[in-house]
């Protein structure tokens, strides 16, 4: 990046003006004025990951705002088509870094509808229970880097102190803190650790102290407010036209949430209000961030209350695995084994459309199989794909600040933009 | 030659003793500076800080600073030479001079002028001219954006900044700073003049460019403003230059408003304690809530720093003002 200076001008004077050269030529004196073009990332601190953008200003006012995106591309729904079903879990662990489990169960909901099979009650039930962790876990970090991003360092370092707790009760139930790898098409890897439920509700307990703080922070601090209020508005429509999801959606006052909607897994047994924004500005998916999180609290609870005894996955060998020391003494099972960690399974021919309500909005998979043990085709909605696109009307006319802001408060995450 | 080294030779080494006097512990002040904002804002931020390097990690900024003197020294392509090489300068060798007014103690001053207050407040306006100096000469769009805004912002603030020295001075009747602290004997500026302490507060955290008022250098979004293009040494002068303003800022608060060097509570046994440490102190408390600001505020987007500093903090100081000034007429309190 360097400022231009011109040289084509023949007749005189070369005055370098921020947006380049104001020359004055001979007698007509035009003076004109090019937006200041700046490129802004994909090394930049508020960048969210590889994001890059190449912003047309004037002074500080953003006039375009081109986000380029591909920085992160890693082909990940090409490599599924050559992996089993069970060996392309992993990539969605990886999609989204921030809320792992979410993705995956999206995924393994796709392979179990082609499969017409459903995970047993105790499976779903963890299922949900580890959605609403991710959740809050994605919400701490998409609340306090936004912070971050307006200049409010504390927030975040409070934040991660919590996402550490909540990363616990990944390895304890996974065995890895972040990359999880544990809902398995026909229920979960391994059931819970004992004490788990205890350790999950005794953090329900202690959350709502951390939400305190965080409140005391940022949403009554004036500051916050006058760096958040009126700033990115999206109307009703534009959400809609936009295809924008979960709380970019619901802070502009659409009540759409795939978990009330369209209940997948347990959800309709669960008691939990969907937060709508009223202002559609950063302010406002503030909120509807802060509000889920106290809702994602609550279906914990109810998940730890009602958690109901019994197998975590289906008994169909075909589909998961025998357990260990049934191996031991059952060829058969031993063979069921072999079999799946090689060949896999094989879906049944079809096709499916199925998403999720992941913290950043509608996480879908488009599952196709033609009958053999990989998918056909594996296309992934993600969330803040279509957010990114709303970047540009959203920081139009704002400062550069401001689109600092609008870009924390989509939640950006690179892993699944580009895929 | 008796002549000569009574008359030139002895008044500068001692001269130059005094100096070095000042600018050691200023910079010793300043790396440890650093160090307890890392641990405070450690503190803060539930963390521990620097805590491997020494005992307690007390060595960390001579690492630091050693690590950013034997770093390459880089300069950007299209920068102009000269002037990216003279900004961090002036704006260290700024951040010193200032201290030449700075009554420590009674009677312990470099140069008791006249003017004291006139001449510091020279000192930090031509503070801005580094900051331009380095983003222009960086031909970086950041630095570059990072200077516009510093020069917006210094010379904003830099008016109600005056406006405030104004109030005090009309109280004191004096440019002169032992002048300033003695007129606090009875009662501390910070009492009478309440509003005012805490806009002169203010004011100085965007004349240094901390946070909130952090703009310049706006992590977020301009990475680091201004000095987005310098690395090692020029780095280093540029750190050293805003944090020894950010104690001189304390130390003008201090005096403005504090009382300087006089105890908090005129009878023994706090008259015991020299009046050097009461200083420091009272410059501690400043630094502290320095830091605490940064812990706890987010950043001013440039136009909301632009409206209070012109639309808020302009009339007010300028009412202030007038209503001192009426109010020293009316009762007949103007100092003689």
């Amino acid at each position: 990046m360097s400022m231009t200076v011109s040289s084509e001008s023949a007749t005189g004077v070369v005055a370098t003006g921020p947006g380049g050269p104001i020359s004055a030529t001979g007698p007509e004196t035009k003076t004109q004025i090019k937006p200041y073009t700046m490129n802004f990332g994909p090394q930049h601190p508020a960048a969210h990951g590889v994001l890059r953008l190449v912003m047309e200003l004037n002074g500080e006012v953003v006039e375009r705002c081109d986000p380029h995106i591909g920085l992160l591309h890693r082909g990940t729904e090409k490599l599924i088509e050559y992996k089993t079903y069970v060996q392309a879990v992993p990539y969605f662990d990886r999609l989204d870094y921030v809320s792992p489990m979410c993705m995956e169960h999206a995924y393994v909901l796709g392979i179990e509808n082609l499969l017409q099979i459903k995970a047993p009650l105790r499976a779903q039930y963890i299922r949900v229970l580890f959605s609403e962790i991710t959740r809050i876990l994605n919400h701490i970090l998409s609340i306090t880097t936004g912070a971050l991003d307006v200049g409010a360092i504390t927030p975040a370092l409070w934040g991660f102190e919590e996402r550490e707790i909540l990363m616990e009760f990944y390895e304890r139930v996974s065995g890895a803190r972040l990359h999880a790898n544990y809902f398995r098409p026909g229920g979960v890897a391994w059931d819970l650790p004992d004490g788990l439920l205890d350790d999950i509700w005794a953090f329900t307990e202690r959350f709502p102290k951390f939400m305190e703080d965080l409140d005391n922070l940022l949403t009554n601090n004036r500051i916050f407010k006058q760096r958040t209020v009126d700033i990115g508005i999206v109307t009703k429509e534009q959400a809609l036209d936009w295809a924008f999801t979960g709380p970019m959606l619901r802070g502009s006052g659409v009540a759409w949430d795939l978990r009330k909607s369209q209940p997948y897994e347990v959800y309709d047994r669960m008691d939990f209000d969907v937060p709508v924004g009223l202002t559609g500005d950063c302010w406002a998916r503030y909120l509807v961030r802060m509000e889920e999180m106290k809702q994602s609290l609550r279906i914990m609870r109810q998940c730890c209350k009602e958690m109901p005894a019994g197998p975590v996955k289906v008994e169909d060998r075909k589909v998961a695995p025998p357990a260990r020391g049934e191996m031991k003494r059952s060829m058969e099972a031993l063979i069921h084994h072999f079999k799946l960690f090689t060949e896999g399974f094989h879906v049944p021919a079809g096709e499916t459309y199925t998403a999720i309500e992941a913290p950043k909005g509608e996480f879908g998979v488009y599952l196709v199989s033609d009958g053999t043990n990989k998918p056909y085709r594996c296309k992934i909605r993600a969330p803040g794909f279509a957010h990114l696109q709303g970047l540009d009307f959203m920081s139009k006319g704002h400062m550069l600040a401001d689109a600092v802001a609008n870009i924390a408060s989509m939640d950006i995450v690179f892993g699944e933009i580009d895929r | 030659m008796a002549e000569f080294w009574s008359g030139f030779l002895l008044p500068l080494i001692i001269m130059v003793l005094q100096i070095l006097a000042i600018t050691v512990p200023l910079l010793v002040a300043v790396a440890f500076m650093t160090y307890a904002e890392r641990k405070i804002m450690g503190a803060m931020q539930l963390r521990q800080g620097p805590a491997i390097v020494g005992p307690f990690g007390l060595m960390q900024p001579f690492a630091d600073g050693l690590k950013l003197f034997a770093k390459e020294q880089v300069l950007p392509e299209g920068a102009n030479r000269v002037v990216f090489y003279v900004a961090p300068m002036l704006t260290f060798f700024l951040a010193l001079i200032a201290w030449a007014v700075i009554p420590f103690d009674y009677g312990v001053v470099l140069s008791n002028i006249n003017v004291g207050v006139l001449y510091l407040f020279a000192i930090s306006s031509l503070g801005v001219y580094g900051i331009v100096m380095a983003g222009w000469a960086s031909n970086s769009r950041y630095a570059f954006l990072g200077a516009l805004r510093s020069a917006a912002q210094m010379v904003s603030y830099e008016v109600s900044m005056g406006l405030i020295i104004i109030t005090v001075l009309l109280c004191v009747g004096s440019l002169n700073l032992t002048d300033i602290v003695h007129a606090q004997e009875r009662v501390w500026f910070c009492i009478p003049l309440l509003p005012m302490f805490v806009m002169f507060f203010i004011s100085a955290l965007a004349e240094t460019n901390r946070a909130p008022f952090d703009l310049p250098e706006g992590e977020s979004e301009l990475v680091a403003g201004f000095m987005v293009e310098y690395s090692s040494a020029p780095f280093a002068l540029f750190f050293l230059g805003e944090y020894a303003n950010m104690i001189l800022m304390s130390a003008m608060t201090s005096i403005l408003f504090l009382g300087g060097w006089l105890s908090p509570l005129p009878f023994a046994p706090f008259t015991w304690v020299p009046g050097i440490v009461w200083f420091a102190l009272k410059i501690a408390f400043c630094l502290f809530t320095f830091v605490w600001v940064r812990a706890t505020m987010p950043r001013y987007r440039y136009d909301q720093l632009m409206r209070l500093g012109w639309k808020v903090f302009l009339p007010f100081s300028l009412f202030w003002v007038v209503l001192t000034a009426g109010v020293l007429v009316t009762f007949g309190w103007l100092p003689k």
